[in-house]
């Protein structure tokens, strides 16, 4: 007697092999193809729209462009290094500032918080990355400049020999306020997709570590950072992403500097920021070519951390629609 | 066998008191830290929000009345007036923005989760492009649109702000639709098919349906996102206008956020409190949606016992 064993078939096997031939199920799935079409052409032509419009920029200023400081339309003379610098020295002190902070919000949320509190706070914290960058840009200028102003003189007493904080500006409008306002922006998208990371995280392998007689923190810090990490580290990829590109919030209250220093305390100016205000008053057409060729760099930055994000999240999704 | 023999454990001592003491102390100790530490930023993080809505309703409800709702803004700029021009205006943009990227972001999701197994190239390089453009610095997406409608036209226009929020809303779209799509029970597919139904008439009448308060909340979501959106508006859509109209072609359309970032850059202590009223009318929108919306998934989850 023999027994004859069939292949287990897969859900997409059994999909594949139903239906092929139904008009209706054809035009569906043209439609469906169609619509993706259309999303794919639409990001290659974002990339070809930019670079076409950055191209007198780049044939005629080069990669010197990237190393250049002096920002003078009337002259013709573009560089963007000040704007390289300002949005690098942003994301930094955004992401040294959020990651801790996010992080340990994620970890209230997922292990110490009790349900009712979870089930309040964690939206909230979510609510606050959807206060439009124009309002928190505007609260920016108002609220939070002063009271930077004010605390300068302490920081610049107690940390001015670093040269990080250096003497105060008399606005309150610098790349410190800046980066405070990109941070608070930052927090709830990488809190967020950590604390979904951190809830995934097998109950059996955070009760053994109890068990053994693990704190709480050395729970977290043996058993849930481990193994999380690579979807934490796509997290923070996704809040620079955001932190890079962040235009009018900055542009509020950066304060439109030129110079690149080594005070937080100074004016500066990011990428974005230089887009958004500039490319409203265009005094000729090498300048709006610039301001593309700016934009090239950016573009270039931000699909690379979102590619490197793809590559290090690996098994986790994290692609996941923070709105 | 092991050798119990060489554990010596130290005399009990019926009067010790029960508190830790050494190393158990100091990792006690830190890990309360820890637990002090998270609960401060989760507080910290509330606290900023609170701070902020605070701070613009305080400054905002002054300006508010029937009249700034109703009132368009004086035509050649100056003080008084209203935003009614600036919420009609916002409304279409964003509103032909959604009627674009909507259909579009579900056919996408369809075709993922529907047509493309897992395993498929050519869904897969669909969710790559997705997750870039949503990745897209929207200051960028702003230029795109410049570049390909507002400068061959030679005139801002609400319709190229609206294509704008169109390509900022879609990722977003099509990613919360993949994941209601997935929630919908295999059961049901498997059920449809078994009745012989074609998949186009499964996917019409039995899982749009049952995904579709799931896709209505996501799309809510990206339009309150969409809403508030300013640096890429005010580059397609940024010159002087004011005056309520449903037009949407070769001329600017004024809308909120933009109307508050011109109004913050009037020095004039007028003009910064209908700033403020605009900033609340903006947020009060925002937020009355995003908390419907989650409010809506929340009762959705709960139904289908997640």
């Amino acid at each position: 007697m023999s027994i004859q064993t069939t292949p287990v078939q897969t859900a997409t096997d059994r999909r594949r092999v139903q239906f092929e031939g139904s008009l209706g199920d054809r035009i569906m799935r043209a439609l469906c193809i169609g619509g993706s079409l259309i999303v794919g052409l639409a990001l290659i032509d974002v990339v070809y729209q930019i670079v076409s419009g950055a191209r007198p920029a780049i044939s005629k200023l080069g990669l010197g462009f990237l190393v250049h400081t002096a920002w003078a339309p009337n002259l013709k003379h573009f560089g963007a290094l000040p704007m390289l610098y300002g949005t690098g020295v942003v994301s930094a002190m955004a992401l040294i500032i959020a990651v801790p902070v996010s992080l340990a919000i994620a970890i209230y949320l997922s292990m110490f918080a009790p349900k009712v509190v979870r089930a309040v706070v964690g939206p909230l914290v979510e609510l606050l990355a959807a206060i439009p960058s124009v309002i928190v840009g505007f609260f920016g200028i108002i609220v939070l400049a002063p009271l930077i102003q004010k605390i300068e003189p302490g920081l610049h007493s107690a940390l001015g020999f670093t040269g990080i904080f250096g003497s105060g500006q008399t606005t309150g409008l610098s790349i410190f306020t800046a980066g405070l306002l990109v941070t608070v922006m930052v927090i709830p998208i990488i809190a967020s997709l950590s604390r979904d990371l951190f809830l995934s995280v097998p109950r059996e392998l955070k009760d053994g570590a109890e068990a053994l007689g693990a704190t709480q923190w050395e729970v977290i810090r043996g058993v849930v950072f481990p193994t999380t990490f690579s979807g934490v580290s796509a997290a923070v990829m996704l809040g620079l992403g955001r932190a890079l590109g962040e235009a009018i919030a900055v542009a509020s209250v950066i304060g439109g500097g030129e110079t690149i220093s080594k005070s937080l305390f100074q004016p500066g100016n990011t990428l974005a920021a230089r887009i958004t205000i500039e490319i409203q008053y265009i005094e000729n057409n090498l300048q709006r070519s610039a301001l593309f060729y700016l934009a090239v760099i950016l573009l270039a930055m931000s699909l690379t951390v979102n590619l490197l994000a793809r590559a290090v999240a690996r098994r986790y999704d994290v692609h996941r629609a923070v709105v | 066998m092991s050798d119990l023999s060489a554990f010596n454990p130290p005399p009990f001592d019926p009067t010790a008191p029960l508190t830790p003491s050494g190393n158990l102390r100091r990792r006690q100790f830190v890990s309360r830290m820890v637990v002090g530490g998270a609960t401060t930023a989760a507080a910290a993080a509330v606290a900023v929000l609170g701070v902020v809505t605070y701070t613009v309703i305080h400054h905002g409800a002054g300006a508010l009345s029937v009249g700034f709702l109703i009132h368009d803004p004086p035509q050649y700029g100056g003080p008084g007036g209203g935003i009614a021009s600036a919420i009609v205006g916002s409304a279409i943009i964003v509103g032909l923005g959604a009627i674009i990227a909507v259909p579009l972001g579900v056919l996408c999701a369809l075709y993922l989760v529907e047509f493309a197994g897992p395993r498929s190239r050519p869904g897969q390089v669909l969710q790559l492009a997705i997750d870039m453009m949503q990745g897209l610095p929207t200051i960028v997406v702003g230029l795109f649109i410049l570049g390909l409608v507002v400068l061959p036209e030679h005139a801002d226009s609400g319709f190229a702000a609206s294509l704008t929020l169109a390509l900022i809303m879609l990722p977003l779209i099509a990613r919360t639709t993949q994941e209601v799509l997935r929630t919908v029970p295999q059961g049901l597919r498997d059920a449809s098919d078994a009745l012989g139904v074609d998949r186009w008439r499964a996917v019409l009448t039995v899982i749009l349906p049952s995904a579709a308060s799931g896709i209505l909340t996501g799309t809510i979501l990206a339009i309150a996102r969409a809403a508030g959106e300013t640096a890429p508006v005010l580059v397609v859509d940024g010159t002087f206008a004011n005056k309520t109209t449903i037009d949407m072609f070769g001329h600017a359309v004024p809308n909120l956020p933009v109307l508050v970032w011109e109004l913050i850059e009037q020095p004039t202590s007028s003009g910064l409190q209908r700033a403020w009223g605009a900033a609340l009318v903006l947020l009060t929108l925002i937020l009355i949606a995003n908390i419907g919306a989650r409010v809506l998934l929340a009762r959705n989850r709960k139904r289908m016992g997640m």
